[in-house]
Order: C-alpha cells, then structure tokens, then sequence
C-alpha cells in the first residue's frame, strides 16, 4: 500500500515544489524553466483529454485542436475588451473601471467561473459534432474529425464578419485577455490578487491543480463502470451492446469528456498568453497531442503524462540545446552550413522519427496500459519476422 | 401466452430481402432450435430478434409486448441474452471480466456473485481460467464463456447462435449437455444450429428454415424422423 502510493507522492511534491526549485535550475542552465513547464502541463492536460478519447474509448480524434481553440476563445470573448458593445464585469480580477472612471467596455467576467463555462461549452460542442458523427466507426470518424480540425480555426479566422457582426476579430486575434486572480486575497499577495508575467508562481500551481485534477478524473473514469464500457466497446461493439451497453452514447461520453479537459486548457492557455489568434490552433496541436498520447501509452495515465512532458520538452529544451551545440560545433569546423543550423525548425520531422522508431520497436508507448498491450502483441503465430530474429 | 411470438418478420440487408415473413414461437421453458443450410436465415432470424438488424415488417413479441425495432443494447433489460455466432467474447478481458461484463447491466452484487458460481459449475474449466486472458483459450473454452457471459445477465430467454461451430464432436456433446442443464434449470433457449443431430436432440421442437422463410415445423422427434428433414440436414439419403 505504501509502497503504491509512494512513487506518485513523491513526483507530485516535486511538481509543487518546482517553483522553488527553478533558480537553482536557473543559475545552472541559464534561463529559467518556469514558462515551459506551464506550457507543457496545459500540453499534459491536452493530452490526458485526448487519452480518454482515444486511449480509453478507442476513436481516433484528429481534430482534438478545435476544443483547445474553443476554450482559448471562450476566455478570450468573455474575459477582453472584445465586444465593445457591451460593458459586463463579474467578480473579475482585472479593473471594472478606466483611469477617467468609466465603466470597462467588453465582457469581464472571472476567470475561475470561465475555466467552468469553457469546459460545459466544449463538452456541449463535442456533443454536437460527436452525436451525429460517433455512429461512424474506425477511419471514417478520424476523417470527420480531422475536417472538423480543420474548420473551427477556419471560422475563428473568417469569424470577424458574421453578417456585420465581429465575433472573433479574424487573423488579428483577441489581445489584452484579463490576467485571473484572487481579489479576496490580503494586499501582501499581490502577485496572486492578479496574476502576472513577472511572477509566474500563481500560474503554475494553478495549471498544476488543474492537472491533478484532470489525473484524479482520469483515474476515476478509468476504473469506473463507464471505462470498462469504453474498453468493450473498444474491443467489439456488437458483443458490447450484446451486454446492454449503448455504443453510441458510450462513446458519446468520452468525446464529450475529453472535449472539456481540452476546452479548460485552451481556457487557462489563452488567459496565460493573453493573447489568441486562430494560427495558434493549426492542425499541428492535434497532431503533437496525439504523438504524446501514443508516444507515452495509449491509456495510460502516466505514460501519457509522461509523453507530454517528454514531447514538449524536446521542443522547449532540448532541441535549442541541440542547435546551439550543432552552431559550436559549425564555429569550430568553420562549417556555415552547421552553424546556422536551425533545428527547432525541424521539430515536426524529429517527432515523425520518433513516431516510426517508437511504432517499430514499442507500439504500446513507454508506459504502457494492460488491454492495450496485448491488443498490439496478441498471438505469437503472427509474430513478425524480426521479432522472431531477436527472439 | 408464448414467451416470445415472431410474427411475419421481414429483415433486408440493404436490397436484400433475407427473412421472407418468418413466424415462430418459443414457449416458456423451452428449447426451440432452427435449423437449415447455410444462408437460410438463422443466424439473421436471431438478428432482427435481438434488435442488431431491425426487422422492416412484422412483429416480435416478448412477455407481451412488441419490442420490434428495440435496439439491441436494451434487449438485455428486457431479458432477452444472446451468445452471438462466432462468440465475440472481450479477448483482452479476463474471463472473470467477460463474466462481470455480462451482468453490466445489474447492481446487485449478491446476486451477481451467486450467477457466477452458478456459471462455474455449469463450466469448471471456466474457474480454472478465471484470470487468463480470454483470447488466449481454446475454442471449446471461449464457446463457454461466451454462453456463462449471456448467463450472467440471467435471462428470461437465451438465444444461442452456432454453438457448435468450430467444436470437436466431443467437446459438441459437452457443450450440447450443459446447454440441456440451463433449459432444465429454467432458462428458455432459442437455438440456432446448423448441427441439426446434436440441436433435435436437446430441441423441444424445431422449426426448418429455407431461404428466409420456414418451411416445416414439428416437435423435435417428429422432425428427427421426417425423410426430407432426414435427407437434408441429418446427412442420410
């Protein structure tokens, strides 16, 4: 019992105890971690999202993007100057009034009440793409997924003239999205009274908590009668429904729920960066969110954090590393072509690599879940010809 | 009043007209068996039954009340279970995880567990095999599970589709004896089969299928003595 609990305990006070430990990292590596990994815990909530999608219910999702822009979006309407037309504040952290005392134009409301309007409304909208589109099955569905990917940016772009009426400012995007806070706190906060960019503390533990609660669900759904539904479905809808299971609505429920983990983390990412625009939700977050959900293993929980984390640390970390080595290493060989290297660049075709590495040597990701394992290496008569080599 | 009533059901697949009108019915207690040549309809009658292929026309009548064109994941809160041809069973379950599955529907935990022991000694190989993995048994023993999977429900009526098929005679027989236990037990069983020997042994009575229509009905035994029945489906000429 101890000893289950153990691992997890430990990990999750270092998560807490990150901030503190940060400067050291800092004095050592020379930049602070701290933005990353706020980046990177809204990719491992996206992820824990998409995971219940497709590695507990099986539906391969390609446009897993279009809830993460909703719920950006969501923030960015309901908590900007955007609408003009309106003046609306409600328990908002940021100012009702101007300098000259007028009332705030545009709709202010708190951004703890948005992080939950975010997360019904993209559960409502994966309900309405889900119900009609869930009947499909297999690579039919990936299909309508991927097109609806594809057009939420697209109509977040188009969307600064319906019929005369500017919903979501086209390509300019939404800008000065209100900082959340803790008004209530004491003045010996301020920090937290209203969340900075100097002091970045009050936004980590705020995704921080959201991740564990995402874990916690995670956990729960997994275990639960809905899980075990999901993974009979998974395995055979017919012999599912055989057993008074719905697939339909089955599936339905981990749309919808993966919808919401994707729209609170598109909510919490666009106060963060304060800023939206419909090219940050490209089909490229769909498909760099399932590479961390196959990457880790589908289903499991921590493998799938541990994808994100892995994944998007490449990105942060580890491939400016790399370029800055490769541009040493082109100064001392005199090698132009070395250094002006751009790696970053490259990060998609690096992740495509590790894609077909992975799939070659370890399809049930790095942590991998029980079910799903065996779905991958079932029968040993169909073992492939350098499995049997190695073997 | 019978138990279940089919009354002039027609199925399509697509274009296809497959069931032409059939009409049956399955008496309380029990064990109802179809039987014809490949293609006939049997495993479609059992189909458009158990709401996978709803049927176009016609009515279907159990304990009463018309559950035509009820969808197939609500049959079992009716009462209604089916071991479906080719057992689909849960292959990266457990069997004890095949077996809670089939009782998804129940809360009854006390209950729950009486039905499984009941499944165990039905099918003692089952217990042996609690914690494997079902897609790693043999056929005889995933045929097992596939019918204590359709038990744990505890259905008013089973329907049994094939389960015969794949099986060596012997394991045939044994299979074919434990399905007389549950009817004797008291669970009503509509089988389909295409071993019409071993199915007009266990059957109370029968009915022919060709070509998506019945053409003969009879107590089991009549049947078994029936020339064409005979020459047609028990291998004698």
């Amino acid at each position: 019992m101890v000893k289950k609990y153990a691992l997890p305990v430990v990990l999750i006070a270092l998560a807490f105890l990150f901030p503190l430990i940060d400067p050291l990292l800092e004095a050592v590596l020379g930049k602070s971690l701290l933005f990353s990994a706020i980046v990177i815990a809204v990719y491992v909530m996206l992820a824990l999202g998409l995971n219940i999608v497709i590695g507990f219910a099986g539906l391969l999702d390609l446009g897993f993007v279009a809830f993460y822009a909703l719920g950006a979006y969501v923030t960015g309407w309901l908590a900007s100057s955007h609408f003009k037309q309106v003046s609306f504040s409600f328990l908002s952290a940021a100012p009702t009034e101007t300098v000259s005392g007028n009332a705030v134009p545009g709709i202010h409301i708190s951004f703890w009440i948005i992080l939950v309007l975010a997360g019904a409304f993209t559960a409502l909208c994966g309900i309405i793409i889900g119900a009609p589109t869930l009947r499909l099955r297999g690579d039919y569905l990936a299909i309508v997924t991927l097109g609806f990917g594809e057009i939420i940016p697209r109509f977040f772009q188009n969307g600064d003239d319906l019929g005369g009426f500017n919903l979501t400012n086209g390509t300019i995007g939404i800008k000065a999205i209100d900082s959340p806070g803790l008004p209530f706190l004491p003045d010996s906060l301020p920090a937290w009274q209203q969340f900075g960019t100097l002091n970045l503390n009050p936004w980590y533990y705020t995704i921080l908590i959201l991740v564990l609660i995402t874990v916690y669900i995670n956990i729960r759904l997994r275990d639960s009668r809905l899980g075990r539904a999901w993974i009979s479905v998974r395995e055979d809808e017919t012999a599912a429904a055989a057993m008074g299971i719905n697939p339909v609505t089955t599936k339905l429920w981990a749309y919808a729920l993966g919808a919401t983990f994707g729209g609170i983390a598109g909510a919490f990412y666009g106060a963060f960066i304060a800023s939206i625009f419909p090219t940050s939700f490209s089909f490229n977050v769909s498909i760099l969110v399932l590479c961390m959900v196959i990457l880790g293993g589908m289903g499991n929980i921590y493998g799938v954090i541990l994808g994100a984390i892995a994944l998007q640390g490449l990105n942060f970390y580890l491939l400016p590393q790399i370029n800055t080595w490769v541009h040493r290493i082109g100064d001392a060989v005199g090698s132009p072509l070395l250094s002006g290297a751009d790696i970053p660049k490259y990060n998609f075709f690096i992740f495509g690599i590790i894609l077909v590495l992975m799939m070659l040597l370890r399809p049930e990701g790095i942590i991998p879940n029980r079910q799903r394992q065996e779905e991958l290496h079932s029968g040993d008569d169909d073992q492939s010809i350098t499995d049997a080599a190695r073997a | 009043m019978a138990l279940l009533e089919v009354e002039n059901m027609h199925s399509y697949y697509g274009n296809i007209h497959a069931l032409r009108g059939v009409s049956l019915t399955v008496e309380e207690g029990e064990v109802v068996t179809l039987i014809g040549s490949n293609g006939a309809g049997k495993t479609t009658t059992l189909r458009s039954i158990h709401g996978v292929l709803p049927p176009k026309e016609g009515k279907v009548i159990f304990d009463g009340k018309e559950i035509q064109g009820t969808p197939a994941h609500d049959m079992i809160s009716r009462g209604i279970a089916q071991s479906p041809e080719g057992r689909k069973i849960f292959s990266r379950m457990t069997v004890r995880e095949n077996l809670e599955m089939g009782a998804y529907h129940r809360s009854d935990r006390d209950g729950i567990r009486t039905d499984m022991d009941r499944v165990f000694e039905l099918f003692p190989r089952l217990q042996e095999r609690i914690k494997q993995e079902a897609g790693t048994m043999s056929g005889g023993e995933q045929q097992m599970l596939a019918i204590g999977r359709a038990l744990m429900s505890r259905p008013r009526l089973l329907l049994l589709d094939e389960p015969s098929m794949g099986l060596s005679p012997v394991l045939v027989e044994r299979i074919f004896d434990i399905i007389r236990e549950i009817n004797a037990q008291g669970t009503t069983i509509l089988l389909v089969e295409q071993n019409a020997n071993v199915a007009l042994e266990i059957a109370t009575r029968g009915y022919v299928l060709e070509t998506g229509a019945i053409v003969n009905s009879a107590p089991a035994a009549k049947l078994r003595e029936d020339p064409k029945v005979r020459e047609a489906y028990l291998g004698e000429i």
